[in-house]
């Protein structure tokens, strides 16, 4: 049964309300900047703060304080009980609620050989790998065969090399769990990963909602750009022209009419020292006010009409000579550029 | 070489230290060591130091049975006034030992404030017995336990009891199986402390619970007898005392010296 959640928090300058219904066996990921209300949400639907509402067509959590829910929760840090054995602490669940011993330990022992940590059962907790303690926290989370999952930015502890193994084996347990899921993140690609669908939250309030896909091409606000590595601009269109609604017009391909958002990739604006020659592209003079290296691109911030994101190649910097201040000609096709309805 | 220290530093320093340890060794040179033994294994002697360590031991169970609580709710509870609270469970670490023993006379003794309903009612009467003696022990080293195990609740990361809420666990569930192991350290110290003072009280003692060879003279209140009628007992019941502090010291050695 799909579970719905109506969350309302209220504290000093912070007003959260987010609606949220999941589906079993689906993944949502709540994704937005610190302070976007993640955490808060999170500990409202675990019961560890007021103002949650949530049924599912059975039952009702209302009035069911955290110990009462039927969740598992995989913190930030794991919060790992340090005086226990990793068995213990993937037992604890289920002799909280309730199972004998043996019963509980055979239980636990089960699920520590699901993720792969069979022979840590004994093991301490500080003994342990980052990667590991996150596999004993999911096992944890997951013995009690919770309806709802909760996931508090489960690979943010990790460093980079551990993560991406990480990120593919709890990829791999999600879609083997039956209930709904819900992972907090404020990593794009943690999201994109291991989600099904995709709910952005801005200040309290969600701004956009919908499957990887659709989010990575459709951006709704500059937040969303951003994460998604794109160009984004607000104008309105007639026919295969769209003034912006910041200053700047651009010519299109494909015909649109009224108010749209506009994306394009940084890599297909090209940049030159003199205006280029040839006429179905956009060009407009800016000027370069940051560049920064990334991994095999080079990325120009530049200030005009629009101002604009531009990938170029570090063979274009040298011929180029880039500087800060300097004044350059921005190309770019119509064809390159997505335009959609607001 | 930097500098050389400065002798109106090392001057005061060096007399404060002999200060500090040259009456210890003074007791270990005055021992009666050739009748030290005999000393040692006497009838008072063995009696002070059985009643001693029954007395502190006991009085350490009060302290954790009420303290430990009391510490958690110092530490994480929201009560209003906490902060006066934890100021006036601290009072008995500084308030003179005397004055501790003739409030609870006040308060315990057969026309106390809560003694006389406890004469009439139950016929029970604390002054001048060995539980009078655990009483008195326990008032006087309470506030160590606490403190130390306050701390130690304060320290603890509250997240992890919101973890285990999350894992079905009932609040008690999580005090014991979670938080309690978690300050197990501070717990420790917290008790060690808490019965080396028990062992050395006094003033108290005496005031409330009088001294009675056998019910209530422990070995601090037999020193004290001693030294009247046979200094050589006092010594030997003072090195006993002393070798007990430093065997606590040591036990604590880890957590305290080293920090």
């Amino acid at each position: 049964m799909t579970l719905h959640a109506e969350l309302r928090v209220h504290r000093a300058g912070f007003a959260l309300e987010l609606d949220l219904a999941i589906e079993p066996g689906e993944v949502v990921a709540l994704l937005g900047p610190n302070g976007a209300g993640k955490t808060t949400a999170l500990r409202a639907l675990a019961g560890l703060l007021p103002g949650s509402h949530i049924r599912t067509e059975e039952s009702t959590w209302d009035k069911l304080p955290a110990e009462k829910r039927p969740i598992g929760v995989v913190f930030q840090d794991y919060l790992l009980f340090a005086t226990m054995s990793a068995l213990d602490n993937v037992a604890f669940g289920l002799r909280a609620r309730g199972t004998r011993k043996a019963e509980a330990n055979e239980i636990a022992r089960h699920w520590l050989a699901q993720v792969g940590l069979a022979e840590f059962a004994k093991a301490k907790p500080r003994t342990l790998s980052g990667g590991q303690a996150q596999r004993v926290a999911l096992a944890r989370a997951l013995a009690t065969s919770p309806e709802l999952l909760l996931l508090d930015e489960p690979l943010a502890a990790l460093d980079a090399s551990t993560r991406l193994r990480v990120r593919s084996d709890l990829g791999r347990h999600l879609q083997h769990y039956p209930g709904h899921t819900l992972l907090v993140t404020h990593d794009p690609l943690d999201a994109m990963v291991l989600a099904d669908r995709i709910v952005i939250l801005e200040d309290g309030r969600v701004v956009q909602q919908g499957t990887p896909r659709e989010v990575v091409r459709q951006p709704r606000t500059d937040y969303v750009a951003h994460l998604v590595g794109l160009n984004f601009y607000r104008g309105v269109a007639e026919g295969t022209e769209v003034r912006l609604d910041d200053g700047g017009t651009l010519t299109i391909a494909e015909p649109a009419q009224g108010p749209v958002h506009v994306v394009f990739p940084p890599s297909a604006v090209s940049l030159y020292p003199d205006k280029p020659a040839g006429s179905p592209r956009n060009t407009w003079q800016a000027i370069v006010s940051g560049i920064e290296q990334h991994a095999h691109t080079t990325r120009v911030d530049l200030a005009g009409n629009p101002a604009v994101l531009a990938d170029i190649t570090t063979a274009t910097v040298a011929e180029l000579r880039l500087q800060p201040g300097d004044t350059l000609w921005v190309s770019l096709k119509a064809t390159e550029i997505h335009t959609y309805p607001r | 070489m930097r500098s050389r220290l400065p002798v109106v530093l090392v001057l005061p320093a060096v007399i404060g230290l002999a200060f500090l340890l040259v009456p210890l060794a003074g007791l270990l040179v005055e021992a009666p060591w050739a009748t030290l033994p005999a000393q040692l294994f006497s009838a008072e002697v063995g009696q002070a130091l059985r009643l001693s360590l029954l007395c502190a031991s006991l009085a350490t169970i009060v302290c954790l049975v009420l303290g430990v609580p009391l510490a958690w709710l110092l530490a994480r509870s929201d009560l209003p006034g906490r902060g006066l609270l934890r100021a006036l469970v601290t009072v008995p670490l500084v308030l003179p030992p005397v004055v501790g023993g003739v409030a609870l006379l006040l308060v315990l003794g057969r026309r106390g404030l809560v003694g006389q309903y406890l004469d009439q009612w139950f016929g029970v009467s604390l002054p001048f017995t060995t539980a009078g003696v655990v009483l008195a022990e326990a008032f006087v080293a309470m506030p160590f336990l606490v403190i130390s195990v306050e701390g130690a609740f304060r320290a603890a990361d509250p997240r992890y009891e919101e973890a285990a809420a999350t894992l079905g666990a009932s609040r008690w569930l999580t005090f014991r199986r979670v938080t309690l192991p978690s300050v197990m350290p501070g717990v420790v110290a917290g008790t060690v402390l808490c019965w080396a003072r028990a062992l050395g009280e006094f003033g108290a003692t005496i005031t409330f619970a009088g001294n009675f060879p056998g019910k209530t003279t422990t070995m601090p209140l037999a020193v004290y007898l001693a030294l009247e009628t046979d200094p050589d007992a006092a010594i030997v019941l003072s090195i006993v005392l002393l070798l007990v502090s430093v065997a606590v010291l040591a036990g604590l050695r880890d957590r305290w010296i080293r920090a």
